[in-house]
């Protein structure tokens, strides 16, 4: 029994405020460079459509972790995160970002080197007229993914049940603080895959000179079970999922519209 | 220096037989890309097509295209074959183990009722002057071990909780050296065998007429292999002069091998540094063509894709399928830090584009972070175009066997020509902490199979309690399993003796008993549930646990999480402890292995309901592995559960079956674009890749 009670005085112990997490990846490939360690946050403001996780959207769930335990956890594999580093994921990060600055300053703080961090992100939690609250967070982010879910307001609204002001005004502080930041734009058939709305997106974007890349994720279906299972309906019920093959185009009509809206600047 | 040899660097390699030494004095590194390789030549596509052709129809017929009814198979049992007879000028490497192309040959030693229940399988009925033969005048290995095995051997084999015993097939997993017939030629082989049978000792001990017997006849066996290759119109009692010659001396070997024994797993060897010599040589002096030399490599290949056993349904049902393990070890480094790469490491994976994919030979890389970059890069690209090489830890291996080690079937390990293994299947642990919990009961028979110990009581599992129980059990089961081995073992020698490929070893050869365990994380997990949630059992009318209720949670195998990890350390270590407390046949030395690649079914098929909450019959999983999807938190915590098992106690390989879909591996689009890419017209094409800088070299 020695290691439970160990890891119990670790989470009551903790210097740093506790996490409330959904789960850990331990094989994070494709949320920041190289092999990462994921930690899915619980708890999500945003209600997207095409939400894969809809597991850690309750608040109040999830189980508590030390930014101990999580050290820890990465410590006895760093071996495998050479080239990667931590990523917090969720959920929405934002939602804790003590948690997460606490978190991120002890990768960075690491005795045998500093960790390279990722924050992915909608924005949504972000409070504008509290800016402090995420100052320390933001000044431990070595880069950011910002998923912007829709180029257009109306359009955000009907695909998220939110709207879109905060985050604009947390892209605007990320590039007010040249945090580099990665732009991640789901592209749904039907909602989010016309040329209008991908330039759209490529002008919203260009003020933001951090932006150091573009990911376009097609829409797949992969989540729908975790609704059956968690008896929510499913909003975009019968939506197929996107062709991979348009990927490319669209990303060109973004990249496009940006280098034109900077040209005009 | 002979002529074979000019313009190699001599040492003791000359004077004896060391062929380690002739690769490290002169084979050539190589560090650079694929890009010198050659294509199919006509030939290759026009034999492949042909070949390709009879395994469509083999398939057609069942799996088996033709099968040997009355000619006993040994080294010179057959005259010469060619995959196609209106062309055998078109092969540049021949042999077959027949007089025809995948025509399975009559292997009787084993035991004669195996191989006419394999006759059976596919349709066939064997002579009823060789069942005669083998039942009434000679001797099978299969009678020999069943003549001498106890009542309580028989019951554990029945009951599966020993399962897969080599008692009526080849046991394998022993790998000749067979470059040494292309670096000496037999002749050499042969006065070096004489030499060792005259320096034996002048008294007559059982153990020393033994060695004597077994040398002549290693003797006799390379006799026959020198006269089989006649058949081919190759003499081959001097050492190879070529690429070509070094080749097909190697494969003769080989094939002589495989003509004799039916094994489980019969393994190449490591031979690509050593064929890269000659074709140094040979591309130097303007012998052959890079095409030719692959011509070559491909023909080679292409003869190791063909080797076909005849085996039973229980045997396929145990491996799942027809395997032969054809495994040959490529690449690795060596103990001086250069690495033992070689254009010709390239040359046998390139078969895989040349020919395409196949599961035969099993080519194996031996992994290192130091291989050459280049090497790893075509590996990769290799592995996504073809998913057909195999990779192990040279890294971990290089420590216990040097850098002249080969892999026999899919992890075994051994010096090549100077260690061999006893091949002893796996006992089923998981089926043994059952016995522990009833008693020595058998949960599905109800038969008291194992020693009558007390069986757990009440209705909650006390893992102190259960502890020692199982300590108890397994000390029993390892007593029973090591002495069934040691039978099979010797009556393995004794009628079915492995005569060519044990004349490709060294007198003193150091012998390996192998065993083997399943069921591990079954066990780790019960384990764990009865010390952190509570269990409790199930009992049938007789009073027989035959299903437990687990209440609460409990950390599982393969979530790196040091709680369980720990148990499943222990129970190898303490089972490898329990093994090493009996006497071995021929002092070999015990090791264990965790490797159950797809047998793991047939033992979960024959096991009851587990504490961890797994029922009756399900599978376990394959070898190392966490239970199917038990494991939640991420490759690299599963792997880690699995990399904490001691190897020390393992040695003959820990496995860990690992799928993963292409996407998971990363990001296939380009993500990242940097400052200049975005002034340039063609966004399409950027791409840079953002590292963290701080952390390269940690």
């Amino acid at each position: 029994m020695a290691k439970v009670e160990l890891e119990a005085q670790v989470e009551d112990q903790s210097q740093f405020p506790l996490g409330r997490v959904h789960s850990i990846e331990t094989m994070g490939t494709v949320d920041g460079p190289g092999t990462r360690l994921v930690v899915f946050v619980q708890g999500c403001p945003m209600r997207c459509a095409y939400c894969h996780n809809p597991d850690t959207w309750a608040l109040q769930a999830g189980t508590p972790v030390s930014v101990e335990h999580i050290m820890g956890t990465f410590e006895s594999n760093w071996q495998f995160y050479r080239n990667g580093g931590i990523t917090v994921s969720g959920g929405e990060p934002l939602l804790q970002p003590e948690f997460v600055a606490a978190l991120f300053g002890q990768a960075h703080a690491r005795p045998a080197g500093r960790v390279h961090t990722c924050l992915d992100t909608c924005g949504y939690a972000y409070t504008p007229d509290s800016p402090e609250r995420f100052d320390a967070l933001l000044r431990a982010a070595d880069l950011v993914l910002l998923d912007i879910k829709h180029a257009d307001s109306e359009g955000h609204r009907a695909l998220t049940e939110r709207s879109m002001d905060r985050i604009l005004a947390f892209g605007d502080e990320l590039a007010r603080r040249n945090i580099k930041t990665v732009i991640r734009h789901v592209v749904v058939p039907g909602y989010t895959d016309s040329v209008e709305e991908c330039e759209k997106l490529g002008r919203l974007i260009a003020p933001w000179h951090n932006v150091v890349g573009l990911e376009m994720l097609p829409y797949h279906t992969m989540g729908v079970v975790k609704y059956e299972q968690l008896g929510i309906p499913y909003k975009l019920e019968g939506v197929p999922q996107m062709d991979k093959g348009r990927i490319p185009e669209l990303r060109a009509a973004v990249l496009r519209a940006m280098k034109g809206a900077r040209a005009s600047e | 220096m002979q002529e074979a040899w000019e313009g190699f660097e001599g040492g003791t390699w000359t004077d004896e037989v060391d062929v380690r030494d002739f690769i490290q004095r002169n084979y050539t590194p190589y560090e650079g890309d694929e890009s010198f390789l050659a294509g199919p030549t006509q030939r290759t596509k026009d034999l492949w097509d042909y070949v390709m052709g009879l395994l469509t129809k083999e398939r057609e017929k069942g799996g088996c295209l033709d099968m040997d009814t009355k000619v006993v198979t040994g080294i010179v049992s057959h005259p010469a074959g060619y995959i196609d007879n209106e062309h055998p000028e078109r092969e540049t490497i021949v042999g077959l183990q027949t007089d025809k192309p995948l025509k399975r040959a009559l292997h009787v030693n084993g035991g004669i009722r195996i191989s006419m229940q394999a006759a059976q399988q596919h349709g066939y009925k064997i002579d009823d002057d060789v069942v005669e033969n083998y039942t009434f005048r000679r001797k099978t290995h299969n009678q020999g071990v069943f003549d001498v095995y106890t009542p309580e051997m028989r019951a554990c084999r029945s009951s599966h909780i020993i399962t897969g015993l080599p008692d009526g097939y080849g046991r394998g997993r022993i790998i000749g050296d067979y470059r040494r017939v292309a670096l000496y030629g037999v002749d050499y082989l042969i006065k070096d065998k004489e030499a060792q049978k005259a320096s034996t000792p002048k008294v007559m001990t059982e153990e020393n007429i033994r060695d004597r017997e077994e040398l002549q006849e290693q003797i006799r066996a390379l006799g026959e292999l020198k006269m089989m290759a006649d058949f081919y119109g190759y003499d081959i009692s001097g050492p190879a002069k070529n690429t070509q010659e070094a080749i097909q001396w190697m494969y003769f070997a080989y094939l002589a091998a495989v003509k004799e024994q039916n094994g489980a797993a019969m393994s190449m060897g490591r031979t690509s540094t050593f064929i890269d010599i000659y074709a140094e040589r040979d591309l130097a002096r303007g012998t052959f063509t890079e095409e030719q030399i692959q011509e070559f490599v491909d023909h080679f290949i292409m003869k190791l894709r063909m080797v076909k056993f005849a085996r039973t349904p229980e045997y396929q049902n145990l491996f799942s399928g027809d395997p032969q393990w054809v495994t040959e070890s490529i690449g690795g480094m060596g103990v001086d830090g250069r690495t033992l790469v070689t254009k010709t490491a390239f040359r046998y994976l390139h078969t895989l584009e040349n020919m395409g994919t196949s599961p035969e030979p099993n080519l194996t890389v031996l992994w290192s972070k130091n291989l050459p970059q280049a090497f790893k890069e075509f590996c990769a690209k290799t592995s996504i175009a073809s998913s057909s090489i195999q990779y192990e830890n040279d890294d971990l291996m290089r420590v216990y066997h040097g850098d002249d080690y080969a892999i026999a079937c899919c992890v075994s390990s051994m010096r090549i020509g100077k260690e061999m293994q006893f091949f002893g299947a796996r006992a089923n642990l998981a089926k043994c902490l059952l016995y522990a919990l009833n008693g020595g009961v058998d949960e599905i028979s109800k038969k008291q199979i194992g020693p009558k110990y007390r069986a757990v009581e009440g209705d909650t599992l006390d893992y102190d309690d259960v502890v020692s129980k199982f300590n108890d059990m397994m000390q029993w089961l390892a007593g029973v399993y090591v002495n069934a081995l040691n039978i099979i073992h010797y009556m393995h020698d004794k009628y079915c003796y492995e005569r060519i490929q044990m004349a490709l070893h060294d007198k003193h050869v150091h012998r390996w008993f192998a065993t083997g365990i399943a069921g591990l994380s079954v066990v780790a997990d019960s384990l764990s549930a009865i010390k952190y949630a509570k269990v409790h059992p199930v009992r049938d009318e007789q009073g027989v646990i035959v299903d437990f209720e687990v209440e609460g949670e409990f950390p599982k195998y393969g979530n790196d999480d040091d709680r369980v990890d720990k148990i499943a350390h222990d129970v190898v270590h303490q089972f490898m402890e329990y093994i090493r407390m009996n006497d071995t046949y021929r002092n070999s030395v015990p090791t264990t292995s965790v490797l159950t690649i797809t047998s793991n079914v047939v033992y979960g098929k024959n096991t009851g309901a587990t504490p961890d909450g797994r029922k009756k019959g399900v599978p376990f999983a394959p070898g190392a592995n966490p239970m199917h999807r038990r494991d939640t938190h991420g490759a690299i915590a599963s792997l880690s559960s699995v990399s904490k098992l001691p190897f020390r106690d393992a040695q003959d390989g820990i496995s860990n079956t690992f799928s993963i879909i292409p996407g998971a591996l990363g990001k296939e689009d380009q993500v990242f674009f940097g400052d200049i890419d975005l002034d340039s017209l063609d966004f399409s094409t950027a791409e840079i890749s953002v590292e963290n800088p701080d952390c390269a070299e940690c």
